[in-house]
Order: C-alpha cells, then sequence, then structure tokens
C-alpha cells in the first residue's frame, strides 16, 4: 500500500508565525489570546479572542494580490510559504500534474462579506467591488495556492466546520493512497473575528465570557465555552517513496484516519461522544494499531462543557482510564481557530513527536470529576511519543480523526 | 476646470493605489492590460474609484474604450469642460 508521510510544515497562529515561535509557545506553555482589538466589543458577551496581531500580508505577496485576497486567504499563503520552504520542494521535483491542495475552512470571507454588505446598505449595490465573490468563496485559499505553487492536480475546499482541516489532511491523505496524487498541500485556514461572526458565536453561547487569562481552560470544572481564534496551518504530505526519493526530511507518517457523523443535532455533539469514538477507533483499525500503542492525544478540547465531557467519554471508552497516555488540549494557549484549528493543532502534533515533548493544557485549575484522564496539566512533558492521535470535531455532527507515526 | 496635467496626476494616483503599484511606476501612455497587468475584474474595479474620486459616471461602452491612462485622461477632460 502507498504510504503518506509528512515532510514540511507551516503555520500562522496567535502564538506563532513561524514553526519556531509556534512550538515555543507551546513548549513554554504561553497562551496568545488576549482583549479583541480590532473592533468595539463592549456589547459583546465574549470579549477576547486568539488573534494573530502582527500578521502582514505583504510579506507574502505584493500589495495588490494582499488587497484583492480576504484575510484566511493571506494566511493560508502565508503558511503555505512557510510549508512549501520547509519541505525543500522545487516544481522540478514533482509532477505538478499529481500534486493538489485539499484544504479546510469553515466560513471563509465573512470580513469580506460584512464589508461589502455595508456597502451595499450605504452605498447602493453599483458599488459593490467585483472582487466580492472571488474573495469571499471558500475554495479560494487551495485555489490561490495552486496558482502560487502550481500544483495543478485534484484541488478543493472540504466544509465541515471544526472539523475542516482535519477531514482535509485526512482525504488528501487518501488521495496520495489511492494514486490520484503523489503529492498534496493541505490544512485549513479561517480568519473570522468579525463583529457578526463573534455575535452569531456568542448568541450559541458558545464562546467562553472570561478574561484572556482563563477563558479558554479546557477540561477545567469552570470552563464556559470556547475562545475564537484565527489561523492557518499547511502541510505538505507525499507519497513515501517519493519522499525518499528526494531525499526529504520526514515528520512523520499519517497512518490512520477516522471519519464519522453523530446523526444526532445541528450542534450539540451526542451524548457519550459515539460519533467521537467511532471516528478514533477507525483510524486506529486503519493503522492497524492497538490502543495501548497510543502515546499521546492532542484533543480538540475546545473549552465547551459538552465537547470536553463527551470527548472524554469517548476517549475513555476507546483507551479505558490509562492515566500514561498523556492529552492535551493546545487550544488552551491558540484559542479554537475553527476550520484550521485541525491543521494547527496537528503541525503541534507533528512537532511534539519530533522534540519528544508533549505540550501542556493550561489554565487547568479545577478538575472536573466527570473528565478525569491525564490532560498534561499546565506543564508540558518530555516524552518519546511513537503514536499521536488528533481529534476534531464539528457543528453538522462531524467528526474526523487522525493517527500519526514517529519514523 | 483642473488642468489636464493635474487630472493625469490624479487618475494615475487612483490607478496606482488599485492595482498596487507606485504612481511611478505608471505614465500617461501606460496601457491597462499589456503594461499594467490589469485584468477584467481590475477595470470593473478601477472605474468604481475613478467614479468615485472624479464624481462621474462610466458607461460600460466608455470602460470598453479605455486602453492608456491618457485615454482616461482625454474622457475626463472633455466631461469637466462640458
Amino acid at each position: 500500500m502507498r504510504r503518506v508521510v509528512v515532510t514540511g510544515m507551516g503555520v500562522i497562529s496567535s502564538i506563532g508565525s513561524s514553526l519556531t515561535e509556534f512550538w515555543e509557545s507551546l513548549k513554554s506553555g504561553t497562551p496568545g489570546i488576549d482583549w479583541i482589538s480590532t473592533f468595539d466589543v463592549s456589547e459583546y458577551g465574549a470579549k477576547v479572542a486568539g488573534q494573530v496581531k502582527d500578521f502582514d500580508p505583504t510579506r507574502y505577496m505584493d500589495r495588490k494580490d494582499a488587497k484583492r485576497n480576504a484575510r484566511f486567504v493571506q494566511m493560508a499563503v502565508a503558511s503555505a510559504s512557510e510549508a512549501y520552504d520547509d519541505s525543500g520542494l522545487e516544481n522540478s521535483l514533482m509532477n505538478s500534474e499529481r500534486a493538489g491542495v485539499i484544504y479546510g475552512v469553515g466560513l471563509g470571507g465573512m470580513d469580506v462579506i460584512e464589508d461589502q454588505h455595508s456597502v451595499l446598505m450605504n452605498k447602493g449595490p453599483s458599488r459593490i467591488s467585483p472582487f466580492l465573490i472571488p474573495m469571499t468563496i471558500a475554495n479560494m485559499a487551495p485555489g490561490l495556492l495552486a496558482i502560487r505553487f502550481n500544483f495543478k492536480g485534484t484541488n478543493f475546499t472540504l466544509s465541515t466546520a471544526c472539523a475542516s482541516a482535519t477531514n482535509a489532511i485526512g482525504e488528501a491523505t487518501r488521495l496520495i493512497r489511492g494514486g490520484i496524487l503523489d503529492i498534496a498541500m493541505t490544512g485549513g485556514s479561517e480568519a473570522t473575528i468579525t463583529p457578526l461572526a463573534l455575535a452569531g458565536f456568542s448568541n450559541m453561547n458558545a464562546l467562553s465570557r472570561g478574561t484572556p487569562d482563563t477563558a479558554s481552560r479546557p477540561f477545567d470544572r469552570e470552563r464556559d465555552g470556547f475562545v475564537m481564534a484565527e489561523g492557518s496551518a499547511t502541510l505538505i504530505i507525499e507519497e513515501y517513496e517519493h519522499a525518499l526519493k528526494r531525499g526529504a526530511m520526514i515528520y512523520g507518517e499519517v497512518v490512520g484516519y477516522g471519519s464519522t457523523d453523530d446523526a444526532f443535532h445541528i450542534t450539540s455533539p451526542e451524548e457519550y461522544g459515539d460519533g467521537a469514538y467511532r471516528a478514533m477507533k477507525m483510524a486506529l483499525e486503519e493503522a492497524g494499531v492497538d490502543p495501548v500503542e497510543v502515546d499521546y492525544i492532542n484533543a480538540h478540547g475546545t473549552s465547551t462543557p459538552l465537547n470536553d465531557l463527551t470527548e472524554t467519554r469517548a476517549i475513555k471508552r476507546l483507551y479505558g482510564n490509562r492515566q500514561d497516555l498523556n492529552i492535551s488540549s493546545t487550544k488552551s494557549m491558540a484559542g479554537h481557530a475553527l476550520g484550521a484549528a485541525g491543521a494547527i493543532e496537528a503541525v503541534a502534533t507533528l512537532l511534539s513527536m519530533k522534540n519528544s515533548f508533549v505540550p501542556p493544557t493550561i489554565n487547568y485549575s479545577s478538575p472536573d470529576p466527570e473528565c478525569d484522564l491525564n490532560y498534561t496539566p499546565n506543564f508540558g512533558v518530555e516524552k518519546d511519543l511513537h503514536y499521536a492521535q488528533k481529534n476534531s470535531f464539528g457543528f453538522g455532527g462531524h467528526n474526523a480523526s487522525l493517527l500519526f507515526k514517529k519514523l | 476646470m483642473e488642468k489636464t496635467s493635474t487630472i493625469q496626476e490624479k487618475v494615475i494616483s487612483v490607478v496606482a493605489d488599485s492595482l498596487g503599484m507606485e504612481a511611478g511606476e505608471i505614465s500617461g501612455n501606460s496601457r491597462f492590460i499589456e503594461d499594467l497587468g490589469a485584468d477584467s475584474l481590475d477595470l470593473v474595479d478601477l472605474v468604481m474609484e475613478l467614479e468615485d474620486k472624479f464624481e462621474i459616471q462610466i458607461s460600460d461602452s466608455q470602460t470598453s474604450s479605455f486602453r492608456t491612462i491618457d485615454d482616461v485622461v482625454k474622457f475626463i477632460s472633455t466631461l469637466e469642460e462640458k
């Protein structure tokens, strides 16, 4: 069977806009959550977010392209540029027709929609930008990446809310395994810290109303919602022999992928995490890996009361009460970047394997009797990681899980 | 009435801003598509900017006759003479 390995990564996040910065933050438990500074939040219940404060798109593209692309696309280009450089790829080293881009985006250009809707209301339809549609559509992230990097194969955006990027990595893996592609750029991007999106999530009671220092506290008894974040991460994944042939550096192998749906409720997870359990189990079965072999789970761990409880139940059903299994939610530091979260956290997982270090779940102070696993509270631990699992779940009942192996 | 040279300067500044270029890279002879790399969407956007900045209306047929910066300058000068 064709095997798939990760040979390049790039990240833009609230805790770092390069692999080095990002890993330093994860390792030291440094959060990136702060009061929202880009618009007035005095009338909002939720007032904090994981913003990428110093993001300058013109570092990655010319002024014209920066102007013509929504923030989520700019961030996709930024993380993909780092991943491409990191992979050592060049066009001469690949068949561009067998190189694809499979990307996860939950919403897309909300920022542009909101801005142009004000133009419509104030100045009328004749003033609407001809770039509204190309800037807004969720598939423009992989569309622009194809142009930038000359990846001419299968190309699409996959949208399963907060599971988008994890599903994208899994589906891209399947395309390489199935012989359709040799190489793929995959991951996700999201930038929706906007007035409308914040109000929407806030009125679902999905967001924490806390202060920056403690708002994101996954698995803690006092958790009260997630903290919205923005960012992007891109992974270059490649057929194993293809990677070996060009002498690529390998972060790890994608050995398993599971994908299910709860078929239960539009936004609430099924009470016992059955869909999550089945996705995790499917990933292990595909890899032929026994649960006792897994050393680390980078959890979805959103810090909402329901997610963390049902995810814990799903993990316990598959792994039992194993306290030697490290679990952590890196959302405690970076916040929840929605459709990009799975990619940012897959990068975190692969860096954890590479560095033999489990990043912590920070802001953990009050144990929840119903969440009684080893969440790696507050301080990371050194540990050799042979197999690590990455979970993501999304509104719509989507569950996605990846299993990585250190080579 | 504005002088033609002032109008040209203003048009170049609008075009530079819209296409993300420096004013110094653009002259009266610059062709939108061939020299400035504009595509059809850029032209629609550019015409909107010009309409806003000069407080004028530019029809679609007029737009399709613009090849160079000076075509636009000439069109605006004629309007302002009226």
